[in-house]
């Protein structure tokens, strides 16, 4: 094989399967002989190498000033109703520096569950929202008292209450407060506590004792039910992946929520990279801003391809940088001088920063190269580093 | 050339310290009465130079030889190292106290190593409560901020605790996390290094008096303590004396590392200013680090204000000649250029284009002045560099703070020009962001030729009219030049040939002209065009029909260029606008971007000659609506009033029909909103059907400034006025200003503004609107400093993040952050906007 071929070869190989497919799918639209064929071939690798990136690109900081660069142009307005019937987000520039904070829980966590073929429709959907929406104690009753002679506390209900629910309301109040013996008549829920109940603990928990959880899965605020194309959605404000994917209605391929750490924690890293491109571009758009997605993706790749997700920032990428000049450059710059005297870190100069810093030329883009000229056999002949 | 290739940390040693050292200090006194510096003060000869003209005593070298040399200073008693204080106590905590072995057993350490976590934290917890080696009970050991360490309720101080350190060995000191080669008993100082004076220079003031530098007055008291200290100790002075002055050192030495320890005041200056000590000169943004070594001073700059001048090029700047005349490019002579960079010595740095200074191959510098350049034009010859003044085509480069991303520092050419400010084209405004409301921009002189290369060919504005954020143009005709051409190619406008003639030769334009007696605004356009051109899309002006009728489009609102000649359609903001321009984009894509740079250039000024030929104005009587119009809106505004107050009615009667998962207030809310877009949307329907043609128009519809929103706001109704998204909130007890009834829900006491700028607004609909103005304005200086902040981050995070030769994407550790770089390899900067476009290509090909 001649090095010309050879080249064409890996150029070919390194086309991504979209645009072979792409070409496979122009090809039979336009019935294109096998000739043709080749030659489109030909063509779109031409093109393809005339646009593949360029070695020693800082393709870093393309990417970051790309992503900041239209944030200074966002709304600092928190929050938007995303649909006309949906649930209030967080949106904007805040939404972004979440993101990239790999916050543990976002300020609206938020869900958007699809469900399987056979019960998508809008009366599986209902019910199922009814039923994952979290509720306590507070949504059934409507009055508290605390009776203090008898060391009782005392609930009104609400009418019509139906029996499974006044069942799973005692038997985890009984399960919460073991010392009581709890009944219900009529529409009064009664505690009733050993007489040597200290007044105070009857204080708080008359307090508490509307938080107890009785029915739905905890953490998920509010339900909405929306159509979406061909699917019926159900987006809830609050998220917990992990027991909604167990339910059987849910479409666990399709399941998701805009916390990163908890996909990481439950579907892996892979998922949470999706989860911060996904975001990320949704935010963007929503601000009519027009980010190429190959800048998202690097910040995702670089947050996540330690295997964990690691914020963008100090305690993050920045702060495991292996440079102790550039890290002290960046922020907190005693503690990484201390730090690396006590280590005994050596820093070898490979980044930009520190060849900045002595005012060297930095190794990236023309900077990569090193010229080595050679002039016949003459004495300029062997100029080299080292 | 020698250059750093790697830089090791390590802690100071006592010894090292020693070796370093060219002084030992004893005296507390800096000068003598004569004024002379004291040998052994601490301004001691021994340790450099400052004052010009002297003789460093130790290495003979000038204050621009000499670094300045370290002496040191012996501590009567240690102290500790404040910034390693929590450290020490984490160490002591980990070892022995009779031993001084980690307090692990072999097993612990065992598997410690094999999972490879050993740090001090892990070490931290699984200490054992008995040493595993002597079999010692340990005691519990307090840490008190910022330096005391206490084992059971007794104070241990820094002597003890060194000689307790000293105890470790050395190979335990893995598991406490202290590198090789480093002790731990160092952190704490038996002996301190005294920095040499060029780090703390004195100011000589112009009375004479000397004005020292903060390290130096920290220094001082240190000596001083460390001197009474001694004399104490000798003299047998009371315990309890001796520990305050030992306290008193510590704080003194703590202060001098670092004067912002949280719990310690901060030493002062007598004039009760906080001293700056060794942290505070590396710490933030005007430190060492940030302030001087990420940011560098330049020179061969120049800063001014800019203006407009849409006759040079995009890729030109406008330099006042006052400017040329101060940067230089250095030149070598040759053969070649002899003659004409004696033309240039002789002028003299007075006039340009002249020359500032020559250097002869000796490496001497020599100013031109007056009196001598015919001296120094005669000398010269081949071999000497000639600093001549900028001229027209010397490549700079340009940019505007803050430079938020790579298009913010471009190169352009040089042009020399009268007046003070630097000229710009309009075209690259959008990239710089820049505006003529008295905005700056720097200018900057590459000064090697390589230096200058690599701008050429990197930074030249040709190559940023496609931004790698989108992919498309971010350089393009925009505001005027958009009316311009909306004014030359919408309908079939005729120009005589004397007006199309005189605009395209104004425009450089060298082709043939056709000898016809009258040209279509689309012909004049079209003789821009390269001659294989194709391609169709919607204008801006598309009103966005059901069904697209294509070519048949009523308003002239589908462009269709086929070899080169605009058909159909008008070019307005979609075709040549930043951001926008479909048809800049393709020109750039197929013919490159040296062709796209002189496009601009011509639309540029063909635009600019149809403004001018047609005398583009605006008058607030454009804002003026017909009589039954005004009588329209104000019905649609009445309709919807009285919908509205149907709704408050029915929420306040509880009647409302509730939308899912919303409280009543909530639902309300909505459903006005709601009820307001509409209306908002059928007025703006309205006065966009019934508006009469002028130039304000034109420039809303073409996209060169304005909105029709602006318009209808001005003309007609401004609408709602929100804060944080809502309607005004009551600010007062259930109202939002005291004119209204409390609980008024109605749309005038909730910020709704039923007239136009232009007929004027309300004493509260004023105050209404103002509050929304002003919401914006604190929106945005919170915005930037945010973004600002996000921006420093992402580069800190990305920023050794490149492109290797094996076409992964690696850090500077060399760890792989993506196997094929954006995950298909293409630069977003160099294809068209999303991805490669096969259909495109086949198209390209097979069309033939």
């Amino acid at each position: 094989m001649s090095q010309k071929s050879q080249m064409k070869y890996s150029v070919s190989d390194l086309l991504p399967r979209r645009v072979w497919n792409e070409i496979e799918r122009v090809s039979k639209e336009r019935k294109l002989t096998e000739s043709q064929k080749k030659k489109l071939i030909e063509e779109v690798i031409k093109h393809y190498s005339k646009a593949f990136f360029e070695p020693g690109e800082a393709i870093g900081i393309i990417a970051a000033q790309s992503i900041s660069e239209p944030a200074t142009q966002m709304t600092m307005r928190t929050y938007h109703f995303a649909g006309s019937a949906g649930i209030q987000v967080t949106l904007g520039l805040p939404r972004m520096i979440e993101i990239f904070d790999a916050k543990k829980e976002p300020e609206t966590p938020m869900m958007t569950i699809y469900l399987k073929k056979e019960y998508n429709d809008i009366r599986h959907a209902k019910k199922l929202a009814d039923e994952i929406k979290e509720r306590n104690l507070q949504f059934y009753a409507t009055d508290i008292r605390l009776d203090l002679e008898n060391f009782q506390i005392k609930i009104r209900l609400k009418d019509g209450i139906k029996k499974s629910v006044l069942d799973t309301i005692l038997t985890s109040l009984q399960k919460k407060f073991k010392e009581a013996k709890v009944r219900i008549r009529g529409s009064v829920l009664t505690l009733e506590f050993p007489s040597d109940t200290d007044f105070k603990k009857l204080q708080k928990i008359k307090k508490v004792i509307l938080y107890t959880h009785v029915s739905g899965i905890s953490g998920i605020k509010n339900v909405i039910v929306r159509k979406e194309g061909d699917d019926w959605v159900i987006n809830t404000l609050g998220s917990n992946l992990s027991e909604i994917l167990k339910l059987k209605e849910v479409d666990v391929k399709r399941t998701k929520t805009n916390n990163i750490h908890e996909t990481e924690k439950v579907l892996g890293i892979e998922a949470a990279r999706n989860v911060i491109i996904q975001e990320a571009m949704s935010t963007l758009q929503q601000q009519g801003l027009n980010v190429d997605i190959r800048h998202i993706l690097l910040v995702a790749d670089a947050m996540t391809f330690s295997g964990r997700v690691k914020a963008v920032g100090r305690y993050g990428v920045a702060g495991s940088k292996a440079s102790v000049l550039a890290r002290a450059a960046f922020e907190e710059t005693i503690k990484h001088l201390t730090k690396a005297a006590l280590k005994a870190e050596v820093d070898e100069f490979k980044g930009i920063f520190e060849n900045v810093m002595v005012g060297q030329v930095v190794p990236a883009g023309t900077g990569m190269v090193e010229l080595v000229a050679t002039f016949g056999r003459g004495e300029h002949g062997s100029r080299k580093e080292d | 050339m020698a250059s750093v290739k790697k830089l090791e940390f390590k802690i100071l040693n006592p010894e090292m310290i020693k070796k370093m050292s060219v002084a030992k200090i004893t005296k507390t006194e800096l000068y003598d009465q004569e004024g002379y510096p004291v040998e052994g003060g601490l301004m001691d000869p021994r340790l450099g130079v400052v004052d010009p003209g002297l003789r460093c005593r130790t290495c003979g070298g000038f204050i621009d030889t000499c670094q300045g040399h370290f002496g040191h200073l012996e501590l009567t008693k240690p102290v500790i190292h404040v910034h390693y204080a929590k450290f020490i106590y984490n160490v002591l905590k980990a070892t022995c106290r009779e031993c001084g072995r980690v307090l692990l057993d072999e097993a612990d350490k065992k598997e410690l190593k094999e999972s490879k976590s050993v740090s001090l934290k892990s070490t931290l917890s699984r200490v054992k409560k008995k040493c595993p080696y002597c079999g010692v009970e340990q005691k519990k050991i307090k840490f008190l901020k910022p330096y005391t360490i206490i084992e059971d309720g007794e104070m241990l101080n820094p002597q003890q605790i060194r000689e307790r350190l000293e105890k470790i060995p050395d190979e335990d000191l893995e598991f406490l996390g202290i590198g090789e080669g480093n002790r731990p008993e160092w952190l704490v100082l038996t002996i301190l290094p005294i920095p040499p004076v060029t780090v703390r220079p004195s100011i000589t003031l112009e009375t004479g008096e000397r004005s020292e530098d903060d390290l130096t007055h920290k220094l001082v008291d240190i000596v001083r303590i460390n001197q009474r200290l001694r004399e104490n100790i000798e003299l047998g002075a009371p315990d309890f004396i001796i520990q305050d002055l030992w306290e008193l050192l510590q704080y003194h030495i703590a202060t001098y590392f670092d004067n912002e320890i949280s719990g310690v005041p901060p030493a002062r200056h007598r004039s009760g200013r906080v001293l700056k000590t060794l942290a505070q000169r590396l710490k933030s943004k005007e430190g060492r680090f940030r302030g001087n070594l990420i940011g560098k001073r330049v020179n061969f700059s120049a800063r001014s204000v800019i203006s407009p001048d849409p006759m040079i090029d995009i890729d030109e700047v406008g330099v006042p000649e006052i400017v040329a005349k101060e940067l230089t490019i250095p030149v070598r002579v040759n053969e070649n250029n002899i003659e004409e960079l004696r033309k240039l010595v002789l002028n003299g740095p007075n006039k340009w284009p002249g020359a500032n200074y020559v250097i002869r191959p000796d490496g001497r510098r020599k100013r031109i002045t007056e009196l001598n350049k015919e001296e120094i034009a005669k000398e010269l010859e081949p071999g000497y560099i000639v600093e001549r003044h900028l001229q027209d085509g010397d490549i700079t480069i340009f940019n505007r703070q803050p430079s938020l991303h790579r298009m913010s520092m471009m190169a352009h050419k040089a042009r020399i020009m009268p007046y003070k400010t630097f000229r710009l084209n309009l075209c690259v405004c959008p990239p710089y962001n820049a505006d003529f409301d008295g905005d700056e921009m720097n200018l900057h002189v590459p000064q090697t030729e390589e230096a200058q290369t690599e701008a050429m060919f990197l930074a030249a504005v040709p190559k940023h009219i496609r931004s790698p954020r989108f992919s498309g143009p971010i350089i393009g005709a925009h505001k005027d030049h958009i009316t311009g051409l909306y004014l030359l190619t919408y309908g079939e406008r005729m120009f005589s040939r004397k007006e199309a003639v005189q605009s395209l030769r104004s425009i450089g334009y060298e082709g043939e002209i056709p000898k016809k007696k009258e040209f279509s605004g689309k012909e004049i356009f079209s003789f821009l065009l390269p001659k294989d051109l194709n391609i169709e899309y919607k204008a801006a002006i598309c009103v966005g029909c059901d069904k697209c009728k294509k070519e048949k489009c009523k308003y002239d609102a589908y462009v269709v260029i086929k070899n080169g000649k605009l058909i159909k359609g008008t070019i307005d903001e979609k075709s040549v606008a930043p951001e926008k321009g479909i048809l800049l984009d393709k020109i750039e894509a197929k013919y490159g971007s040296v062709f796209a740079k002189k496009f601009l250039d011509q639309v540029n000024r063909l635009s600019i000659e149809v403004v001018t030929m047609e005398g583009v104005s605006v008058s607030t009587a454009d804002y003026d609506l017909p009589d039954n119009v005004m009588r329209d809106v104000e019905k649609i505004l009445k309709d919807t009033e009285k919908k509205v107050n149907q709704l408050i009615e029915g929420y306040k009667k509880g009647k409302l029909q509730l939308l899912v998962g919303r409280t009543p207030e909530e639902t309300v809310e909505t459903l006005i909103k709601t009820e307001l877009s509409q209306a908002l949307n059928k007025i703006a329907d309205l006065v966009g059907d019934y508006v009469k043609p002028s130039y304000t128009v034109i420039m809303a519809k073409s996209g060169a400034r304005g909105s029709m929103v602006n318009f209808v706001q001005t003309a007609a109704c401004i609408g709602q006025e929100t804060i944080q998204g809502k309607r005004i909130a009551t600010g007062y007890y259930k109202r939002t200003l005291p004119h209204f009834k409390k609980g008024d829900m109605s749309l005038e006491s909730k910020g709704f503004v039923f007239r136009g700028y232009k007929q004027g607004l309300k004493p509260f609909e004023f105050f209404f609107d103002a509050m929304n103005s002003r919401e914006g304005l604190m929106d945005k200086g919170v915005k930037t400093r945010h973004s600002g902040y996000l921006e420093r981050r992402l580069i800190g995070a990305l920023q050794d993040l490149k492109v290797e030769y094996d076409m992964t994407v690696r850090d500077s550790a060399g760890k792989i952050i993506q196997f094929i770089p954006g995950g298909d390899g293409l630069d977003p900067s160099k294809i068209s906007e999303g991805e490669m476009d096969v259909t495109k290509i086949a198209d390209e090909i097979f069309s033939k």
